[in-house]
């Protein structure tokens, strides 16, 4: 990470509270530019309060924002004017056409009439919309609209693009096109892209370094490697098949390895086993002595989905 | 795209204010909408069969009524038969339907579209947005208003062939001001009720029962409740008196009743009192006209009433747009 431009993005703080409960609690992001971020965390973790206070929509209880150098709060028309914001749900007014929701945008930002026109022309033809740009956005799918609503962020010529589950509901194919744009608009442009999302391959897929957002706090923030190793807290966890219902993966570890790995059953013939990276090499030969029928063994150590999932859909009841 | 070297940007200020780029929006939306066509016919229908109706009653009275002044506002006063109404009276009941039909849905449609998240975070004032969708409907129901005002004009002109004097036309240009902000009036409630209710058809539904429950049963709530508050004692006339007064007070509170009294005024120079007047009061009062500029001055209480009316019901609508999340 370069620290040798000013950041476009930056909070220290940054705390949201709505009644008792804590929406966000306390967050540092910064954002340069040019690269693409993600915010990856489950629905309700507090990613969507904490884009509306970027763009200065709702206002932070505790903490500092600065987006273009400028307070969201202070000088909202300025920083807004710099901030494309695609929201979860993107929405446009039915009976008119994509071209018109999109020079309504460029109105609404007070560009050049002639300018915006060019420039909706060139958006259209990025996201591959100008065969359907002067259909009513009632006719569009869900994937068109998503991609409309990516054109309508860039309008503006934003140097910050905020986007709020961008790819939530497009097929496959749809969203390996606007992962390829998403990037361009970082790598290419120079633009700040931040990305919310609750899942975890786009994240890697798209972004340059991601926060894990559990609880309206970041868990862990840099790049996917540097997730894995440091949440892996250095042991590997193996995935172990066996051939039969009754063999005890568990007692067989135990003896060879002692108290220290930690093993679970995680239905039928399937077990999780957690050891240190020393004791790695000594878990198939335990499990051979002892005579399992061993069908496979995965490590599942580095990645990165293990981590999410421990974190976000098991939560409290594993214990690592 | 430039390259960035220096983030740090200046204060922005636009060319254009925020709340008009809304309004002309929302007023093309408006105006290309089948509900204003179909508002148009159907106050145009009923304008015209009123004025019709009214024109052949005229035409009946006119051998009496040679020489007698505000003859051309009368098409506008003066109910006949078949119609039940005259055009006053029926702008009264009809208008508040223009206003809440293009309010109703101002902000909760802006909602269930999805649009409201995009909307702002555009470069503009959160107020910009109730703000010109607020103008935009005045503009548009002014619009119909006065189109219709005008057929109905027109066609009496042709009808009965009298030429409105300068003083006419004055009356029936102020009475349009005071109908278009009567109109307003509903048209802010119909925004507030957008901004409380987050779908548009309880929005519609809440909006028409409150006018239904004004328009019909006003009367009847209000003698109710002044025979609580002053009861009428039959041996003492003045408790009477008190009764009416109490009466008329109350009724006041209604934009409706506001509206019809002023409209009266207006289109009536004959009428020279809104409130309560006993005879003895009328005993050898010269009859004559009344000036514009007076009959202006007889209503301004009410006409100011109205006003006051649309911009506390619209300040309200405004508070609570600006204190809500955005987030649905």
């Amino acid at each position: 990470m370069t620290t040798t431009t000013m950041p476009l993005v930056e909070t220290s703080d940054l705390t949201k509270t709505y009644g008792e409960t804590i929406a966000v609690d306390g967050i540092d992001l910064t954002i340069q530019a040019g690269e693409v971020f993600g915010l990856l965390g489950p629905n309700g973790a507090g990613k969507t309060t904490t884009v509306l206070m970027l763009l200065g929509l709702s206002e932070p209880d505790h903490g500092d924002v600065r987006v273009c150098g400028l307070e969201p709060t202070r000088s909202p028309l300025a920083v807004k004017r710099q901030v494309g914001y695609l929201p979860d749900t993107v929405g446009f007014y039915e009976h008119l056409t994509g071209r018109q929701n999109l020079r309504y945008t460029a109105q609404l930002n007070d560009l050049d009439d002639d300018e915006a026109e060019h420039r909706i022309e060139q958006l259209l033809e990025r996201v591959g919309l100008v065969g359907a740009a002067d259909r009513p956005v009632g006719e569009y799918s869900r994937g068109m609209r998503q991609r409309l609503g990516l054109a309508d962020t860039l309008v503006k010529d934003p140097l910050v693009v905020i986007l709020d589950e961008p790819m939530v509901g497009i097929d496959p194919e749809g969203v390996i096109e606007m992962q390829s744009l998403i990037v361009g608009l970082a790598h290419d442009e120079g633009r700040a892209v931040l990305l919310t999302s609750h899942l975890l391959h786009q994240v890697q897929q798209t972004c340059d370094r991601m926060a894990i957002f559990v609880d309206g706090n970041i868990i862990a923030e840099g790049t996917a490697e540097d997730l894995a190793t440091r949440l892996g807290d250095g042991g590997v966890t193996y995935e172990v098949a066996t051939g039969s219902e009754d063999d005890r993966v568990d007692l067989a570890v135990a003896a060879a390895l002692g108290d220290g790995p930690g093993v679970h059953n995680t239905g039928g013939r399937r077990w999780r086993v957690d050891v240190s990276s020393d004791d790695a090499p000594l878990l198939i030969p335990a499990l051979v002595r002892a005579g399992i029928d061993v069908l496979e063994v995965k490590n599942l150590g580095l990645d990165l989905d293990e981590i999410y999932h421990r974190y976000f859909h098991e939560g409290e009841e594993v214990t690592v | 795209m430039s390259a960035i070297e220096s983030p740090v940007l200046e204060t922005w200020t636009r060319r254009r204010p925020g709340w008009m780029v809304v309004a002309r929006k929302e007023f093309s939306d408006h105006v290309l909408s089948a509900r204003f066509v179909a508002l148009l016919i159907l106050l145009g229908l009923v304008g015209v069969a009123s004025v019709y109706a009214a024109a052949g009653a005229l035409r009946d009275v006119a051998p009496q009524t040679a020489g007698v002044s505000g003859m051309f506002l009368r098409l506008f006063t003066v109910q006949g038969d078949p119609v039940p109404f005259s055009f006053l009276t029926f702008v009264g009941f009809l208008a508040p339907i223009l206003g809440i039909a293009f309010g109703f849905d101002a902000v909760n449609g802006e909602r269930s579209q999805g649009t409201l998240p995009r909307l702002v975070a555009q470069p503009i004032h959160r107020d910009d947005i109730i703000n010109g969708k607020f103008v935009a409907g005045l503009g548009v129901i002014g619009l119909i208003v006065i189109v219709v005002t005008l057929i109905v004009a027109g066609l009496g002109i042709v009808m009965l062939g009298i030429v409105p004097t300068a003083a006419e036309v004055t009356r029936l240009l102020v009475w349009l001001v005071a109908a278009i902000i009567f109109v307003g009036v509903w048209l802010a409630f119909a925004t507030l009720c957008s901004v409380w209710m987050r779908r548009a058809s309880t929005a519609a539904l809440v909006a028409l029962g409150v006018w239904l429950i004004v328009a019909l049963f006003g009367t009847f709530v209000v003698q109710i409740a002044a025979d609580v508050v002053s009861p009428i004692d039959p041996g003492n006339p003045q408790t009477q008196i008190d009764n009416a007064k109490t009466e008329l007070a109350l009724s006041r509170l209604s934009p409706v009743v506001l509206y019809e009294e002023t409209s009266t005024a207006l289109l009536n120079p004959e009428v020279r009192s809104v409130g309560l007047v006993t005879l003895a009061q009328l005993d050898r009062a010269i009859v004559s006209d009344l000036t514009v500029p007076q009959s202006l001055l007889l209503v301004w209480p009410q006409l100011v009433g109205l006003i006051a009316a649309m911009v506390v019901i619209f300040s309200i609508a405004y508070v609570v747009f600006m204190r809500q999340e955005i987030r649905a």
